[in-house]
Formats: C-alpha cells, structure tokens, sequence
C-alpha cells in the first residue's frame, strides 16, 4: 500500500473515532434500524441523524461519487480504506438509498448537468428518498411490455398509468420510472423520467406480503403532470438507461431483506444440540455444511470480481450471475434457519414466541422473493446464457 | 489475499497451456490408453520436465524454481484441460510438498533436485480401504521397516519414491526397496495406480506426526482440486461450444432455454468454485493459517462442479456423448477418480463442518 493510502487511512480513523457515535457502532437489531432518510423521514435516535448529517458533509454516503454532486470524491482504493476503517469500527451504514445504490450511478452516467445537480446532492444528504416505477400489473418478467403513457402536452408531460412492486413508495419523495412514450415499438418506445411523488394524481397503496410486511407497493398515476425537464436521456432512450439500473440494481439486491442476521450454525447447535462436538442431526449436519462453503465460495467470487474490475476487466455482465446465486444462497439459508429451529420458526406472532424466533419465520418467507425482485432467477439465467455465454435461438 | 496471477505465474500458465494444447491434447491420453501404457509416457514426463513444470514449488538451492503453489496450480489447471496422464501431481506436487514438509535434511537434499529436474518420480501413500480415510492407519513401524498395506496409490505403478502415512508419522521408502510388492492397477482414467504391500520394508522415519500428514494432504487436495478445476472448465466449454452448433427442430439446440438454464447454473457453480481454489492456492503461498478449511471447501467443491460438469457433457452431447470415440467418456472417468483421490465431497463436507466447529 502506498503512503498516501496510508495517511488515507489514519486521517480516516482518527476522523471515525471523533465522529462516529458509539450506539452507531452496535450491531442493528432489526430493519427499522435502517435509516432511509427523506422529507418527512422519523429518525430512531439523535445518534442516527447525527451520524448521517456528519458522513453527508463529507460525501461519505456516497464516497466515490464526484465532489462537485456532493459526493467524497475518492479513489476505489480510498473507498476500500473507507469501507475497511467502517467496518473495522463495526459502523452501521449511516443510509440506506436506492438513491444512491441504483439511481445515482446512472445520473452520473445519462443525465444532464443540471438534472445531476439537482438531484444527486440531496440523495448524498438522504434528504430525498426514491423508489423504482418499473413493474407493471402486465409487465413484470417481461419488464419492456410496460403501458404507462407519457404524453408530450408541449410545456408538459402527462402520465396516466400503474406501477406495482414499487419498494416504499408509500414513504418515497420522488420516483425514478419507466414510462411508454411511443406505442407503435416496444423497447424503442420507453422513456426515462423523474416524478415528485407530491404531485396531483399520484397514489399509493401498500401490498402486504406472505411474511406480513408491507415493503411494496401499488402506485397509480392519474393525469400526472411533470415538467418537460424530467426526462434523463433522451426520448424514447430509456431501456438503456434502464437496464443498466437493473445492473446495480442486482448487484445491491441478491441477500436484501432478509431479515435474520444469526448465524444458522448457532441456531442448529442451540436447537439441534451437539453430540461429541458434532450436531446430532447428520443429514441437516452434511447440508448446512454444503451451505456454508457455497457462502464462502460466494463471499470469494465478489472479492474476486471486485479485484477483476479494479484491474479493468469488464464484470457488469456478471450481475446476473451474482443476482441468481445470492437469491439461491439466501433462500438456502433462511430454509435451513427453518428447519435447524424446528418449532420455534414456526410462530407468528404473540407472547409464545422470541422476537429473533418470529424475525426467522418472517426472514424466511420474505426471502421468496429475492428470485423474484429485480428480475426473476429465470430471467437472469437467461441474460448468463445469452450475454456471458452466448447461447441463442439462432447462430 | 489476490486472485491475480503476477507475472511469473502468468507466464508460466500460458507456456502450460500452449505446451498442452500442442503436445498433449486430449488425443494423446486416447493414444497411451489405446497402447496399453496405463499412464506411462516418459517422453511426454521428459518434455513436461524440460519445461521446468516438475519444479515449480522446489526452492532455488534444490533446483527448482520456488515459484509456489499459485504458479503449479496454474499449471496443472492447464494440465487437467486436456487430461494430461502425467505425474505431474503425484510428484511435483504432493511429493515435493510432503519432502519439504517433512523431510530430514538429508532426505531433501537426495530427492528434491531429481524431483525438479524430473528424474524422480515421487508420491504420496495414504489410503488402506476403498474410501479416502488418512486417520485409520494400520501400518507398522519396528527396526526401521515398515509393515501394511497401501491401496489405489496414485502414480503408485511408476514413482521411484514413495511418501507412506502411518497415521501419525511419514515413511520414505524407495521403489526398489526389499519387501514391497508393487500391484500395478489398470484404472478407469487411464493413468493407473498402484496398489502396495509392505513386509518388513526398509523406510526412512520422516519429521512430523499427524498435523504434518494433514498438511501434506492439504497442498495435495488443494493442487487436484486446480487440476479438476481445468478439466471442468474444459468440459464445461466443449459441451457448451456443442450446443452452439448441434441443430435440431430446424435450430441450435443453445436456444432452448431448459438447456441455456442447465449451461448458466453449471457456469455459475463453476466461477463459484474456481474462486475458492484460487483462494486456496494463494493461502498456501501466504502461509494462512485456516489452509485445512481452504483445503476442504476447494476439494469439495471441485467434486461436486466436475461432477455435475463431466454428466452435462455426456448428457447434452446425447448418443455422441455415449460413444467411445468422443472425448466425453475421458472427462467423466478423471472426474470419478479425481473426485475420489485424497477425499470426496462428502468427507471434505464431513471434515468443514468439523472445522467449524458442528
């Protein structure tokens, strides 16, 4: 490591140390921990909105974003000694933002000087918290099937239309969204635009899930008017946009929402019980342990990815790879949590069970749906098969 | 911990390569089969050791290069592509490591510089049953001979020097010693193996007792694991260049989507797994201190990846697959073999819940 990476990492620390407040260094007990941030946004404690103003200031919410959109400005290395230091001091993430996880980057990459400006400053800040529009109730899988209209009113844009599985729209300031603005082409017809979500004619309605959350939900938009500002790109150029969202988009999503944080081994020793130093279960014993190294193997391949792309090769293809294996390693994990818990993961609610029993229960059937969101594991095998390896109908 | 090759390994996995692909295709492995030679190629052990390959982990002042196992692993990747029957293992690897970790000073100084040079062809001796089992020994040591049984030694049939287990200490006896009766097996891969009787054979006590057998046994699991890792690949890419051109119903089979999932999971399974032989090679070379978990998740997952990858090739060449004449056949039996030698999937799944600690 060079010397200026050195003294990098000491300013770092000592800064950490000064500035880091000492509840934001414990472990977070569950997803309301998670500071999302946004105009009317509650924080959980004074430390939490201590923590994130001070990490804005330095563009440390988005450390490798340019300076000038109040980003930190650093180096991949910096960020690695950011992110080392962070972890070194078991720091939480002082924000959680699909503003800065999925629509920053391609700000950065499409948008004009004035939209970038605009916008990614306060997602720096978390002052302004986004969700995604871009499932439709007939356009899911086959996301380019999308009929929300867009219509050029000349000082406007008109929206009329419904998005569905738009994560905390019911809490989100603004709405990043794939909307149809010529209807004769399919993928050559959709647009990419910003919408307030305080505008007349926009309304949300919460799903709720199998596991009885309520991270999602339905947005109608009924003769919405936005400023003819609002479009990133240009028209009718929005698929390109939007499928290298989707990008970082799998690459932030594969194990999210998952809810329970514990180790399943601890789970399996403490419910399962050991007999001569090995779980008594030795069927469930082989299988956590086949799961254990696939883990690893995954936790691995990131670390080997990362290194790819800091020697220049291109791995953005590799999302979806990585998508479909987190999605099967979360689902793996949360099944075993189940089955090493026995009984105890099959509550729901009340005074007979533990919170971090239930928060298994619960983990487990929300994680069904991380081969769902972001595109399903059958569309993502499919992007491998065609993208990395090649295979199509005809060669 | 890097998943880069520097300069020296990555030019040393390119010469590999070349050298392989020209001078040791699939074809000549079918040749030696076809002449009955059960793995014995001198020539070809000639020119491999020409190329410094025999050497590559041997320190300097023993006439190797002291390159490490990142650099061999690289090369035996390459070496397992196109199922090169060679010692290659055996001797630069598992031998070599077991000299350097367990032999005396004397012992080193005969053996290591004829293992580099290739004029040596050592192995290791572990196993006494059907199933890979280093802890269940009953090998005897009295007066400086030993006495037991070996089975399924690989490279058994042609080593000039043989590292035996016995449980908790190693044994170095030569090829030609009294008492030891060598049975020369004809193996499904092609390479052959030997199975080893001892009867008051003379032996060499080495250094070390139980964790010395086990670290051996690591660098060993850990040098198939990248073998197999190359032959998975290779099978992987053969069956999936086939689906590019095999047409049926008027199209290329690659376009149905039952058999672009089946290619898209098996190359996920595959990166997954490469990345943990990577991981593993470069622990040894940093001296890491979990190499025995290392060890485990990259032979386990080796099995499993060349498994899966050696049937998909049989199955998704469909009757071609079934034939003799196609490579398919060769890949699936090194697969079994390489899967079995120094543990399978299920001792190393046994063995890494064990580390954990379940």
């Amino acid at each position: 490591m060079t010397d200026q990476l050195e003294t990098f990492r000491a300013e770092t620390r000592a800064w950490l140390d000064a500035n880091c407040p000492a509840s934001m260094r414990t472990p977070m007990a569950g997803e309301d921990d998670a500071v999302w941030g946004g105009r009317n946004y509650k924080f959980a404690s004074e430390d939490a909105k201590l923590w994130l103003d001070r990490m804005a200031a330095r563009g440390w919410t988005a450390p490798t974003w340019p300076k000038e959109y109040g980003g930190g400005g650093l180096s991949a290395d910096e960020n690695r000694v950011l992110q080392s230091e962070l972890k070194r001091i078991e720091a939480r993430p002082p924000l959680f933002s699909f503003g800065i996880w999925m629509l920053g980057p391609v700000l950065l990459e499409y948008a004009s000087e004035e939209q970038k400006k605009e916008h990614l400053p306060k997602i720096v800040r978390g002052e302004i918290r986004w969700c995604q529009g871009y499932s439709e109730p007939g356009a899911g899988s086959d996301l380019a099937g999308l009929q929300t209209r867009c219509e050029d009113k000349g000082d406007h844009w008109l929206i009329n239309g419904q998005k569905v599985w738009t994560s905390y729209a019911n809490y989100a300031d603004w709405c990043f969204c794939l909307v149809r603005t010529d209807t004769s082409v399919k993928h050559e017809g959709i647009s990419f635009v910003l919408i307030d979500m305080t505008t007349p004619g926009v309304e949300t309605r919460p799903i709720k899930l199998i596991s009885g959350s309520s991270p999602f939900c339905e947005t109608f938009f009924t003769d919405v008017k936005i400023p003819k500002d609002n479009m990133v790109g240009r028209l009718n150029g929005g698929w390109e946009i939007a499928k290298r969202l989707l990008q970082y988009e799998r690459t932030n999503i594969s194990g999210f929402g998952s809810g329970a944080r514990v180790d399943v081994v601890d789970i399996a020793k403490a419910h399962v019980g050991l007999e001569g130093g090995e779980l008594a279960d030795r069927d469930l014993r082989a299988r956590i342990a086949a799961h254990k190294m696939t883990e690893r193997a995954y936790a691995l391949s990131v670390q080997r990815a990362q290194e790819e792309a800091k020697a220049g090769g291109n791995v953005s293809h590799m999302a979806s790879m990585f998508k479909v294996a987190g999605a099967t390693l979360n689902q793996d994990r949360c099944e075993l949590m189940v089955e090493a818990a026995g009984n105890r993961a099959l509550g729901w609610s009340g005074e007979g069970f533990a919170p971090d029993e239930i928060a298994i229960t619960r983990g487990w059937l929300r994680s069904k749906g991380n081969s769902i969101e972001g595109g399903t594991t059958e569309i993502n095998l499919n992007v491998v098969a065609k993208r990395v390896l090649g295979l199509r109908d005809t060669q | 911990m890097t998943f880069t090759l520097n300069d020296d390994a990555g030019m040393l996995k390119e010469s590999a390569r070349d050298f392989f692909r020209e001078q040791a295709p699939v074809s000549r492995l079918r040749k030696q089969r076809d002449a009955k030679q059960n793995g014995r190629d001198p020539e070809l052990w000639a020119e491999i050791s020409a190329l410094g390959f025999a050497g590559v982990i041997i320190p300097e002042e023993y006439g190797g290069a002291g390159l490490g196992y990142v650099a061999l692993g690289a090369v035996l990747e390459e070496a397992g592509r196109t199922l090169v029957a060679s010692p290659l293992h055996s001797s630069a690897l598992a031998g070599a490591s077991a000299l350097m970790l367990a032999g005396l000073d004397a012992q080193r100084a005969e053996w290591l510089p004829k293992i580099a040079a290739g004029d040596a062809i050592a192995t290791i001796a572990i196993d006494e049953g059907a199933h890979h089992a280093p802890g269940k020994s009953k090998l005897k040591f009295e007066g400086g001979k030993i006495s037991g049984e070996k089975k399924y030694v690989a490279d058994g049939h042609v080593a000039d020097v043989i590292i035996v287990a016995g449980g908790d200490a190693l044994y170095l006896v030569k090829a030609d010693a009294a008492g030891l009766t060598r049975r020369e097996l004809v193996t499904a891969d092609s390479r052959g193996a030997a199975d080893l009787k001892f009867e008051n054979t003379p032996a060499e006590k080495m250094n070390g007792g139980a964790d010395i057998v086990d670290a051996i046994l690591d660098r060993a699991r850990i040098g198939l694991a990248a073998e197999m890792v190359g032959q998975a690949s290779e099978a992987f890419e053969i069956t999936s260049e086939y689906l590019k051109t095999r047409k049926q119903f008027g199209q290329v089979i690659g376009g149905f989507q039952a058999l672009q999932h089946r290619a898209a999971k098996l190359f996920t399974d595959l990166e997954l797994t490469r990345s943990c032989v990577l991981a593993a090679l470069d622990a040894l070379d940093r001296g890491d201190n979990r190499i025995a978990e290392y060890a485990s998740l990259a032979k386990a997952r080796a099995s499993e990846t060349l498994h899966l990858a050696s049937n998909e090739m049989v199955q998704l060449h469909g009757g071609i697959g079934m034939t003799d004449e196609h490579d398919a056949g060769l890949y699936l039996k090194r697969a079994r073999v390489a899967e079995a030698l120094y543990g399978g999937a299920s001792f190393h799944r046994d063995r890494y819940a064990s580390l954990l600690g379940f």
